[in-house]
């Protein structure tokens, strides 16, 4: 094998900068191996939206020859090392771009690499991360996913303590002194992140995957039509109007038949049935209008449709009816009003224990408070992280830590 | 001697009147009853707008017609009018067309069944008001049909032509008639008018179809679109594109059934070109010197024909290798320019010398530019040019370079 190929899969928008950093480290740490790389973003992922899934790509080859082989394309049609970059990824990507739902190892070569960040064990992410017919490494570096806001980078070493990993896991083409190299000569570098790389390196955890080892679902998929069965004039039917729910009541609308968002969120809302005051501000809120109206006039999130914004969360008047959940607890895209109807004891109890959970509840896009950055640092510190130098993307880290 | 101009004796209904190509366009304009016409002034294409304002203004016509504050916005609110099924008109020139271009651009994708005319004008700089054609030539890759006429009875005949063509379902793409400014949009010639039974025979009501955008159709137009998209809708264009060679060639002979009038080839008129040993090509009115030098030169014994060609896109390739195979020599006289193409030359010859280079039949073809910036073509300028072909039909080898007639030098 004479070029490497790595993916970097990351939530639109919140992770760009993050994703972009890692392509790039990685270029530049072969570079110091006397290689030749290319580092880009796949196009059809822009212009991005909040949170969907979107793709980062660097190849490094030993000659410029071999590389050409690789540029001009969207999208490598596989990948040695895949990396994602928030571990509700592992349920798939259903890009910007029309792709249906991809396993998130849908690239990664036989005993190729799937590196993510996460703070689950290999069998509950197993769980989610689709079967595949050929064996391959799963990677894992203990951290929650290094979410910022709009555009802004979040300065917490994830960069490199993912290149750190990478000297670990493919040496041959990103040895530990050219990434530490590269780290520290890098335009954000600094004597921390070098630190911060070797812990990933000794610290990265790996399990192999066997065949068939897996979510066994069938990802969701459709055919893209002919350009004669198009209809004409770039004209879209429109979604038709819904009907009710059961019995002439409730109201279900009618969807995207193509584009689902089972993917889409890193958050879901968990509705307590028993507390809603049928006020209609969640229903009326939903960007996506995710809400079925129910018989009894209450509200059910659909899973197909909910991008997990949180806007129902901030809208809803009574405390603690709807509560943004972290996605990676939840196995299914099952109803809520469903399960709640069927046995309203099992379905406290299954709220409290989604709620209940704070590890996996506390999440964020960013802040929402602030002085919350700083908070969180501290926090990261606390329990064994590195201390956090005050580098600002494009500008030189070195001289300004302290 | 084949003379396709013979104007036919006037139909007992017609009536004949003393007008310009612009006001030709505005009776065809009256007589298909359009419903949204938009405005923005540029010479020479103002000329149509004052003709169908005043044709609004006596009662002759029912239209919404709307001054817009620019052409951008003159183009978008027609194609917008179309989509919701009303039969639209539009139109500018030079720099004015070059300002709606970006509407231009989605028109067809959008399959939008617009007709405008295009009094062609030079673009600036420098600010002049005559004829070239590089403002229409603008858009002839992009999915408009593009037709060239000569005179006010043909700018009459082909506007009613364009609607049928345009709005007909295989088609919905637009049309854009060229009129040469000055030459056409300024001077008035006798012409027949049908009455407007003859017209509703001809030209059935716009029907949009399921790409109407009503309540009762709810459908969603122009989303962004990435690479999964778009190759199938250039295809869509494509073959829309195609189709239209069929829908052309059936209206124009339901033209001549229903009016009695009109050229049996839709594509392009042959002058004298049976026996030629030399064929001049060129669009719009340039024909006129063009066939006066060719009757002074045939007095000479030279044996000199003309194809003006009328549609540029979709472009008859076929019919138009067959017909230039016959000469011993070619001659092309473009009235615009494109700067640094093949052998420096006009538009319409490199058309024409791409489109020949499968056929069997390949005589020697030479390029001229003339008559820019509406200067006229004189018939001296013919004579050079037929000169310079009899040389290169001798020789059987073009002389691969193009020759500006009528430039100071």
């Amino acid at each position: 094998m004479a070029a490497l190929t790595v993916e970097i899969v990351y939530r639109g928008i919140f992770q760009k900068n993050l994703a972009a950093r890692i392509a790039r480290g990685i270029v530049l740490s072969s570079r110091k191996a006397g290689r030749w790389g290319i580092a880009f973003g796949r196009y059809g992922d822009s212009p991005q939206r909040n949170g969907i899934p979107a793709k980062d790509f660097a190849i490094v080859a030993d000659s410029k020859e071999e590389l050409e082989q690789n540029m001009a394309r969207y999208e490598p049609k596989e990948a040695d090392v895949t990396i994602a970059l928030d571990d509700t990824l592992a349920k798939g990507v259903e890009s910007w771009a029309w792709y249906g739902l991809q396993p998130i190892n849908k690239l990664t070569v036989p005993n190729g690499t799937l590196l993510m960040t996460s703070l689950q064990s290999f069998d509950e992410l197993l769980k989610d991360i689709h079967r595949k017919d050929a064996p391959y490494t799963l990677a894992l570096i203990r951290q929650k996913a290094s979410f910022s806001g709009l555009w802004v980078y979040r300065e917490d070493h994830t960069e490199a303590r993912v290149l750190g990993a990478l000297a670990r896991l493919v040496p041959a083409f990103l040895p530990l002194d050219a990434v530490c190299q590269a780290i520290q000569e890098a335009e954000w570098g600094s004597e921390l992140k070098v630190a911060s790389a070797r812990k990933a390196y000794d610290r990265v955890e790996t399990r192999l995957v066997t065949p068939g080892e897996g979510n066994p679902e069938t990802p969701y998929r459709f055919e893209l039509p002919r350009w004669w069965e198009m209809r004409e004039g770039i004209a879209i039917p429109a979604i038709p109007i819904g009907k009710p729910k059961e019995g002439g009541k409730g109201y279900v609308p009618e969807r995207n038949p193509y584009f689902k968002k089972f993917t889409t969120r890193t958050m879901r809302p968990v509705i307590d049935f028993d507390k809603c005051v049928k006020c209609n501000l969640c229903w009326i809120s939903c960007p996506d209008s995710c809400f079925d109206v129910m018989p009894d006039g209450t509200f059910d999130a659909n899973m197909e449709a909910c991008c997990g914004c949180g806007v129902c969360e901030a809208v809803c008047p009574v405390e603690h009816c709807i509560t943004m959940v972290n996605e990676a607890v939840f196995d299914d895209n099952a109803s809520q009003w469903e399960m709640w109807r069927r046995d309203k004891a099992a379905y406290r109890r299954w709220l409290e224990e989604k709620i209940g959970d704070k590890r996996a509840t506390v999440r964020s896009h960013g802040f929402r408070f602030r002085g919350q950055y700083e908070e969180e640092l501290k926090a990261d510190l606390d329990i064994g992280g590195v201390e956090i130098t005050a580098g600002i993307p494009g500008e030189n880290a070195a001289h300004k830590t302290r | 001697m084949a003379v396709a101009t013979t104007a036919a004796p006037a139909q007992a209904e017609d009536r004949e009147l003393l007008i310009s190509g612009s006001e030709a366009v505005a009776e065809a304009l009256t007589l298909a009853d359009i419903d949204v016409v938009t405005a923005y002034p540029i010479r020479p294409y103002d000329t149509v707008m004052q003709a169908i304002a005043k044709k609004i203004a006596n009662g002759e016509l029912v239209a919404e017609y709307i001054v817009a504050e620019g052409e951008h916005s003159q183009f978008e609110i027609v194609k917008h009018a179309s989509t919701v099924g009303a039969r639209v008109f539009c139109g500018s020139s030079g720099v004015g067309w070059a300002y709606a271009m970006e509407c231009l651009v989605v028109t067809p994708p959008l399959r939008v069944p617009m007709v405008c005319l295009v009094g062609n004008r030079a673009l600036d700089d420098p600010g002049a008001f005559g004829v070239e054609h590089n403002d229409a030539l603008f858009v002839r890759d992009l999915g408009w049909m593009l037709v060239w006429i000569d005179s006010s009875q043909e700018a009459l005949d082909t506007t009613l032509i364009a609607y049928r063509v345009a709005e007909d379902r295989r088609v919905f793409l637009p049309i854009a008639i060229s009129a040469d400014g000055a030459f056409l949009t300024h001077s008035q010639a006798l012409t027949l008018v049908p009455p407007k039974a003859k017209v509703d025979r001809f030209l059935p009501r716009y029907d949009r179809g399921d790409l109407l955008l009503h309540p009762d159709n709810p459908i969603t137009v122009a989303p962004q679109a990435n690479e999964d998209w778009v190759m199938e809708i250039r295809r869509q264009n494509d073959e829309a594109m195609k189709r239209a060679v069929t829908v052309i060639e059936e209206a124009y002979a339901d033209f001549r059934r229903i009016f009695g009038r009109g050229p049996e080839n839709p594509w392009f008129e042959e002058y004298m070109t049976e026996d030629a040993d030399v064929i001049l090509v060129g669009m719009g009115t340039i024909s006129l010197s063009i066939k006066v030098a060719i009757r002074n030169l045939r007095a000479q014994g030279k044996k000199v024909g003309l194809i003006r060609l009328r549609w540029f896109r979709p472009f008859p390739t076929e019919r138009l290798v067959e017909a230039l195979g016959r000469a011993k020599a070619i001659g092309v006289i473009d009235r615009d320019y494109s700067f640094g193409s093949p052998f420096y030359a006009g538009v319409v010859a490199n058309e024409i010398r791409a489109a020949m280079y499968n056929a069997e039949r390949r005589p020697p073809l030479l390029s001229f530019i003339s008559g820019l910036g509406g200067r006229e073509v004189m018939l001296e300028d013919v004579y050079k040019a037929t000169e310079l072909c009899y040389n290169a039909a001798r020789s059987g080898r073009s002389d691969a370079r193009t020759h500006w007639l009528g430039v100071r030098e």
